[in-house]
């Protein structure tokens, strides 16, 4: 994964290939065309702007901009909006400029449209996507991974895909669930990688992990950028057949995929850029020690970020994020257990 | 107003006799408004209401004995058990969304409903409430700026009942012009006796058609007190007695009455039988409220997920 700071696309190498950006902006293009119900609502998405990123360009002009709304610096309130638009059936797509700002929304997600259906049987079916991680130096509120937060949260749906074919699958499941569904974009991602993306109708289901690479030593959970940062890794350490699995969701967990994947080698290590402390590694280390205990040949191994806000120069964020060569080690060490 | 009135009273009584369960809000002193704003929509309109806005639940159709069932934590309840007292008495069947503790979720929520309806072109209003003490916080404000700048059907009446809690207005803010505050985010506003029924009626009347008929926005600061304290536990000794004496005697429901006798409009033999329907129905509630089943607890995990 090349560090272009998410603003410089990369060179296409494949046919019908896309960024992981435009194959956000195409499933959104693709679902406000099937769905009148659909809009797209944020910051800066309106216009001929487009949004900080990019991602919603051309849709205004295509689509209106009834349903291309342009917000003012109020994410409580717009996001609170989209609870009301969404009780009413229609299926608001809520950009978070960056991720790091959700917290201003929370009550808004955490208390009212997450418990809603729970509370009287109100259908909350919006998607807030959250441009989130780091590694391209953008400081402490430009660079979160704030997940966690909403895995903890009952009654929402929480997706963060590592492939553009993913990004554009997983956000049209999201968009036609009934239920609200954080979607965590990887932002260094956007511009950096390219893939094959089916041109047409394209639904991964919500809930499945993928295996995307097969070993026999040490397995990798993970999910996001960390996906990429695993694969290189296991290409840095030949000798070891390292088997990863991205989880594409975190909320509701693939449970049996991460059971199954401890089972196949019986050395785990958890893998996120999150700050590691009580983050989605911990539900899983736990999980997997609690129902797979007998299969381990070794101790679960959590790798994350650190327990300090993401600092900004490199020397400091290099030392914060999980690295290629620090999971190399990792999976070194725990084979050799 | 009366039925409300009779529910309030029978669901103090309760609490007090140890036959309630978990905390009750009292809305004595709010019927006026609460009735009025039920009153003013449309049948296809959509109001989400406070928990102290008992009136515009009976006004939109929620029977008694299914608010009782809520109170009671049975599964004949809006919530299923869910939710507790006023709270979670959602039902958009009769146009009513559910209320949340976080207060002013029900704003910004609200003005979603509104866009929904002018982005679908619907000839329909979205109503909503906020006290005193919600008018402080910041998403308030966010929701009057954004219901201005699209031009929402959307009406928001503003409870000004002198306490938040315990805080007196005078601790939340330097100006209490609700109104005023309105006007400067360019929404058509006024303030209203919100113990005068009619004059809360006719208030609500002008928001609601304005909003339908393409006008945008209006705020409706009703000027009112409430007269028991913030819950059932609460006695409110905060509060001064000679303050609830002065208010006491703006009293809506005997207001009403009042005038409705003077004006010929109904006798008190007339007013004395509805006091007893009244109270025969909100009886007859609780009775079948209290032999409702509650929820099986294999329930437990239903409807995390729609």
């Amino acid at each position: 994964m090349s560090e272009n700071f998410g603003f410089s696309d990369v060179e296409s190498s494949e046919g019908r290939s896309l960024t992981y950006l435009e194959a956000i902006t195409e499933c959104i293009a693709q679902e406000m065309e099937r769905d009148q119900d659909v809009l797209v609502l944020g910051e800066d998405v309106g216009g001929s702007f487009g949004g900080a990123f990019k991602v919603t360009k051309g849709l205004a002009e295509r689509f209106g901009d009834d349903r291309v709304l342009n917000t003012p610096i109020a994410e409580l309130g717009f996001t609170g909006m989209a609870n009301g638009m969404a009780l009413m059936g229609l299926r608001p797509i809520v950009e978070m400029q960056f991720a790091d700002f959700i917290s201003t929304a929370f009550d808004s997600i955490v208390q009212f449209a997450s418990t809603a259906h729970y509370r009287w049987g109100g259908k909350v079916p919006w998607v807030i996507r959250a441009p989130s991680d780091g590694g391209i130096r953008s400081g402490p509120f430009h660079s979160q991974n704030p997940e966690a937060w909403f895995v903890h949260t009952p009654g929402l749906k929480v997706v963060a895909p590592s492939t553009p074919a993913d990004a554009k699958g997983l956000l049209a499941s999201a968009i036609r669930d009934d239920n609200p569904v954080v979607f965590f974009e990887a932002k260094p991602l956007y511009r950096s990688i390219r893939g094959h993306v089916p041109e047409g109708e394209h639904l991964v289901p919500i809930g499945k992990a993928a295996t995307v690479r097969e070993g026999d030593d040490v397995t990798v959970i993970t999910y996001g950028s960390m996906v990429h940062i695993a694969a290189q890794a296991a290409d840095t350490v030949p000798d070891v057949g390292v088997h990863v699995v991205d989880l594409r969701t975190l909320k509701p967990l693939d449970t049996e995929a991460v059971l199954e994947a401890a089972r196949v080698t019986g050395k785990v290590i958890v893998l996120h850029a999150a700050n590691r402390n009580t983050g989605v590694g911990a539900e899983i280390s736990a999980l997997i020690a609690e129902e797979a205990f007998e299969y381990l040949d070794g101790p679960i191994v959590r790798i994350g970020g650190a327990d300090t806000p993401v600092p900004f120069s490199p020397p400091l964020e290099d030392a914060y994020r999980p690295s290629v060569a620090g999971v190399a080690d990792a999976i070194k060490t725990l084979a050799s257990y | 107003m009366t039925l409300t009135r009779t529910f309030d009273d029978a669901m103090v009584a309760m609490w007090k006799q140890g036959r309630g369960l978990g905390g009750a809000f009292s809305e004595r002193g709010h019927e006026a408004i609460s009735v009025a704003a039920g009153m003013a929509l449309g049948p296809d309109d959509v109001v989400a209401p406070m928990h102290r806005d008992l009136g515009t639940y009976l006004v939109r159709g929620m029977t008694p004995d299914r608010i009782f069932g809520n109170l009671l934590g049975r599964v004949t309840g809006p919530s299923r058990g869910r939710d507790a007292n006023l709270h979670g008495l959602g039902d958009l069947d009769l146009g009513i969304v559910g209320f949340i503790s976080h207060i002013p979720q029900a704003l910004p929520t609200t003005l979603g409903v509104a866009m929904s309806f002018k982005l679908r072109r619907e000839p329909r209003v979205a109503l909503t409430t906020v006290g005193d003490g919600g008018f402080t916080s910041g998403g308030t404000h966010e929701t009057l700026n954004m219901a201005s700048l699209y031009r929402a059907p959307f009406v928001l009446i503003v409870e000004d009942n002198k306490y938040a809690y315990s805080t007196p207005l005078e601790q939340q803010m330097r100006s209490a012009r609700f109104a005023e505050k309105a006007a400067a985010y360019d929404i058509p506003s006024t303030k209203v006796d919100g113990n005068d029924f009619d004059a809360m009626y006719q208030a609500v009347s002008v928001g609601v058609d304005r909003a339908r008929d393409g006008g945008g926005p209006t705020v409706i600061e009703a000027d009112t007190m409430r007269m028991l304290g913030h819950a059932i536990h609460d006695g409110a000794e905060y509060v001064p007695t000679e303050m609830l004496e002065t208010w006491k005697r703006r009293d809506p429901v005997a207001a009403l009455r009042r005038r409705l006798v003077e004006e010929g409009t109904a006798t008190s033999e007339q007013l004395d039988a509805i006091d007893r329907t009244a109270h025969d129905k909100i009886q007859q509630a609780i009775a079948t409220a209290e032999a409702a089943p509650l929820p099986d607890p294999g329930t437990l995990h239903d409807w995390v997920y729609a």
